[in-house]
């Protein structure tokens, strides 16, 4: 597990605004995904998560771009690569996970088609071979009756079924990276379990990294070992799920805790965290969170906390960490 | 029997026997099979008592979403009857209004983007004269007040404001007419996380302080531990099981709230859940199996599961089950309470 | 609850989400301002016609019969030595006023019966949309000619020959739009709020719906012109000597070869109206639609 098969350094995207200074939306990201591991990204709407995401499979939307930092899958450079280059890793190098199904699979062909396709371009296999391929993938992410399935159309299959259509053609060629964007927020809570067990199982079988961003804590738990959670662009903190799950050192990690419902600890109360989000065209100097963080100090509204380890493999962007852990402990 | 008369007493809305169909006809020589019916809900009853929240959860395809609209009077149902605990009877036309309100799940189609706060609050206050013509702007502010917003939304427009903003607005839309009754649909399954927290703790406030009853819709079993008295499990068109919050959750007596609450995904890193709980898809509504319609993917089921339909039975004072092996359920080991069983 | 929580989740008109875009003022907008210009300038021409044109559209000369464009007349004068500059201002009253009033009736017509064809669906959709398919069978100018030629000439029968035929359009677009509103909740809420359908369509309903059928409007008014011009071309228009830039290309149409001008001048002045319509439909279809139509 000691080799890094993706490494984001210092990932600063944004829109450039001519002579004024460019509007940032993900602000100096760095995180490295060794191989086998599984990393998650957490934040809410507005984080950034969505974006980095993005960035790495070449899918910014016009006018977002790179514009400092690297990304590098293995030895490549993503950045650079384009055209022909980036075609030839996405499907059995890189693939990608949608939210919405729906959307991600094209309505008018036979979801055995869409499944195949990839197959046949990256593996070179015939026809024949690619159907029966995309079969058997459809069995394995567990859909009943597969072969008839196969010939069916999206719309005709459920919300479920379509992900795991989706999961399928993702997997279909044995990426070593699959990234997923909140693959699970549409489903039911039970379709959500067996969805998630599959990522899991597959992903060990084919020996393929995760990189999983979501806004559900719980969900993050569940399925990733590392994680880095997201506020207005930045990484606040960084390390493995169960250090941060029990000694969060950055208040907004606190904050998501406490407000999220914690099945084992009903009556635990919700805390929620005041104000909101801040509008990413008007940064200040100091901390993001400050305006909305308990802990906040006067240098704390001057300055940004750089991201640093305050414990092996732990890192939170905060000057308070101190007291923060002595008021939770 | 006093334990009925009383619940009988607080009971403000009792939902009988509802059912709904949607006959969707074949279209001609090229349609796949017969007329398809489509059934939404097949015989639901349930008590909404005053005061109380009762979560009412199921996954898609269970039909809650349909037993809301209908407790609103936007769809009627195919059969049963709906029964206000009120002097007048059931609510007709506008006085309806006053009755039961609604919350919406998606905030963003919520609200008339050409409307503003104080017009779309106004209106309902003038239009049910809930207060004098002099008296409305100063009501405006109250019912802001009461959702945690404050004078500025007055005359702002919804696209100003975020998500959870615009959920606190269309509470406030609710209350405006002061209801009886609040039905919310999924309200906080379209906010983050952190928000989420807020609205919910809005309901808890305006459950104490104006003693609304709330029927809280919702798919996530955590958001409902935190909110509920009480909470009814749909599973395709049928309620399996109510019971009091606490109760459901130490003692289910249905499989399939039993594996709803083991599919909850857990925030203790220690719990990860990695046992297959549920296979499958749920059934088609068109194509209902016989006899218990959970059997299929149900882990207990057995031969009498696939031809005997169990009716919702009490299991335990105020619990009741749809399942003729739920008192031989195996219990819940250590959080729940030890009950004995007959 | 905590009132530090409501107060600090207090709405602040200032701040918006990060994911909103600030909405550019209307005097920004390209379209809006290009379309307001031209079209103002014309406007504003027609209505100062008595003062800016330089001689009486219908007073003839026959001295001065087709004279070449000069210092006297800018544009030249026609077969019957009227000044063409002025027959164009002038004439600028006539299309441009029948032209944004031919609009009002189908608008109104129309939106009032797609709104509650729409609206309330059943029978009454069916038929309405039956006869509005019917319509749209049959090309909107041949109808329109048809009908003044059966009507007779003159500005009554053309507003009531285009209000006959262009009805339909707003129909199915407002039908169309109602559509998609209904099942917007904000519809539910207001039935959950004791509003009576007349209320709903007219004040709920309404002004989210009929943004769309102003826009087709702009776009309305230009295809009246050009049925009114296309009128005056074949001699069923407006009757003569009232200039109107139909019957202007009619008169040119002969000397096109030798004095071009009379008879392509009025054509441009038609596209340039045109023009100028469309920016300002896209212009206010900008306005009009916020990128928060969610």
């Amino acid at each position: 597990m000691t080799d890094t098969i993706l490494e984001v350094s210092n990932l600063t995207l944004g829109v450039r605004n001519g002579n004024r200074p460019p509007t940032v939306i993900v602000d100096d990201v760095s995180f490295r995904i060794a191989r086998g591991e599984r990393f998650g990204i957490v934040g809410e709407s507005g984080s950034g998560k969505s974006m980095t995401l993005r960035s790495i499979v070449g899918l910014l939307p016009r006018g977002v771009e790179i514009l400092s930092g690297s990304l590098r899958y293995g030895d490549i450079d993503l950045a650079a690569t384009t055209g022909a280059a980036r075609r030839a890793l996405m499907g059995p190098e890189i693939a990608m996970i949608f939210q919405e199904p729906m959307t991600a699979l094209n309505p008018v062909l036979r979801v055995g088609d869409q499944i195949a396709e990839g197959s046949r371009r990256h593996l070179g296999l015939s026809r024949a071979a690619a159907w029966d391929l995309a079969v058997s993938m459809m069995a394995k992410t567990g859909i009943p009756d597969p072969a008839r399935r196969a010939r069916a159309y999206p719309h005709e299959l459920s919300g479920g079924l379509r992900q795991r259509v989706m999961i399928a053609m993702a997997l279909s060629c044995k990426p070593k990276l699959l990234l997923c964007d909140e693959p699970t927020t549409a489903l039911d809570v039970t379709v959500q379990h067996q969805v998630l067990r599959l990522l899991e199982d597959l992903c060990e079988e084919v020996g393929a990294s995760l990189l999983f961003v979501t806004h559900d804590l719980a969900v993050v738990n569940q399925t990733c070992d590392e994680l880095a959670v997201m506020y207005a662009g930045r990484i606040v903190e960084r390390g493995s799920v169960e250090r941060v799950f029990r000694r969060p050192e950055h208040p907004y990690t606190a904050g998501l805790l406490a407000s999220a419902p914690d099945f084992d600890q009903p009556d635990r109360a919700l805390v929620a965290i005041p104000g909101f989000p801040p509008n990413l065209a008007h940064r200040t100097d100091g901390c993001a969170f400050a305006p909305r963080c308990a802990f906040a100090q006067e240098h704390c509204h001057t300055a940004s906390p750089p991201l640093e380890e305050h414990e092996a493999g732990h890192a939170a962007a905060c000057f308070e960490v101190g007291r923060l852990l002595e008021a939770t402990a | 029997m006093t334990d009925v008369q009383e619940r009988e007493q607080t009971t403000i809305l009792r939902v009988a026997d509802i059912t709904k169909t949607y006959d969707l006809g074949g279209r001609g020589p090229w349609s796949r099979g017969p007329r398809a019916t489509l059934t939404a809900l097949d015989g639901v009853d349930l008590d909404l008592r005053r005061g109380e929240i009762l979560a009412l959860v199921g996954e898609s395809g269970s039909g809650k979403s349909t037993l809301a609209k209908i407790l609103v009077g936007s769809l009627t149902p195919t059969q049963g009857s709906l029964d206000w605990d009120a002097p007048d009877g059931a609510p007709r036309g506008r006085h309806a209004a006053r009755r039961v309100q609604m919350v919406f799940q998606d905030p963003y189609s919520s609200l008339n983007p050409r409307l503003s706060v104080r017009a779309m609050l106004s209106e309902l206050l003038l239009l049910h004269r809930i207060v004098p013509r002099s008296d409305v702007t100063a009501e405006c502010l109250r019912l802001l007040n009461q959702v945690g917003l404050d004078a500025d939304a007055l005359d702002a427009y919804p696209s100003q404001f975020s998500g959870g903003q615009r959920q606190r607005l269309a509470i406030a839309r609710a209350l405006a007419v002061r209801p009886d009754v609040l039905i919310a649909d999924e309200p906080v399954s379209a906010l983050d996380v952190s928000v989420q927290a807020t609205i919910l703790d809005l309901f808890g406030t305006l459950q104490r302080d104006l003693g609304l009853s709330i029927l809280f819709v919702a798919h996530n079993l955590a958001v409902v531990q935190h909110l509920s008295q009480r909470v009814a499990v749909m599973y395709l068109g049928r309620i399996v099981e109510v019971a009091d919050t606490a109760e459901l959750f130490s003692n289910p007596r249905h499989p399939y709230t039993r594996a709803l609450i083991d599919s909850i995904p857990r925030m203790n890193p220690g719990s990860r859940n990695s046992m297959p709980i549920l296979d499958g898809e749920p059934p088609s509504p068109f194509d209902l199996p016989t006899g218990c319609r959970f059997s299929p993917r149900c882990a207990f089921a057995s031969e009498e599961c696939s031809t005997i339909d169990p009716p919702l039975t009490a299991v335990a004072p105020d619990h009741s089950a749809a399942c003729i092996k739920s008192l031989a359920l195996p219990s819940i080991a250590p959080t729940g309470e030890q009950k004995e069983k007959q | 609850m905590s009132a530090p929580t409501a107060v600090l989740d207090g709405f602040q008109t200032r701040r918006r989400a990060a994911r909103s875009r600030v909405l550019k003022p209307w005097y920004r907008n390209g379209s809006l301002m290009a379309g307001i210009g031209v079209i103002g300038f014309l406007v504003l021409v027609a209505i100062l016609a008595p003062v800016i044109a330089p001689y009486d559209p219908i007073k003839q000369d026959l001295q001065n019969a087709l004279a070449s464009p000069g210092a006297a007349h800018w544009l030249g004068t026609d077969k019957y030595g009227r000044d063409v500059l002025s027959r164009l201002i002038w004439g600028a009253r006539v299309d441009l006023r029948i032209g944004f009033l031919a609009v009002i009736i189908p608008f109104v017509v129309g939106s009032v019966l797609g709104g509650l064809a729409g609206y309330f669906g059943g029978w009454f959709d069916t038929i309405v949309m039956r006869i509005v398919d019917i319509f749209f069978a049959f090309p909107f100018y041949v109808m329109v000619i048809v009908l003044v030629f059966v009507l007779g000439s003159g500005e009554a029968s053309i507003y009531l020959a285009i209000a006959a035929v262009s009805w339909v359009s707003y129909a199915k677009i407002v039908r169309g739009e109602v559509l998609v509103a209904k099942k917007q909740d904000w519809v539910t809420a207001a039935k959950l709020g004791g509003m009576s359908d007349a209320r709903i369509l007219t004040r709920h309903i309404g002004p989210n719906v009929l943004s769309q059928a102003i826009i087709y409007g702009t776009s309305d008014v230009v295809m009246d012109i050009m049925a009114i011009v296309t009128l005056g071309y074949l001699g069923l228009g407006i009757a003569p000597p009232t200039p109107e830039w139909g019957s202007m290309i009619l008169d040119g149409q002969e000397f096109i070869t030798t004095h071009w001008m009379q008879a392509t001048i009025p054509g441009l002045v038609v596209v340039l109206v045109s023009l100028g319509m469309s920016w300002l439909g896209d212009g206010l279809s900008d306005l009009l639609n916020p990128e928060r139509r969610k």
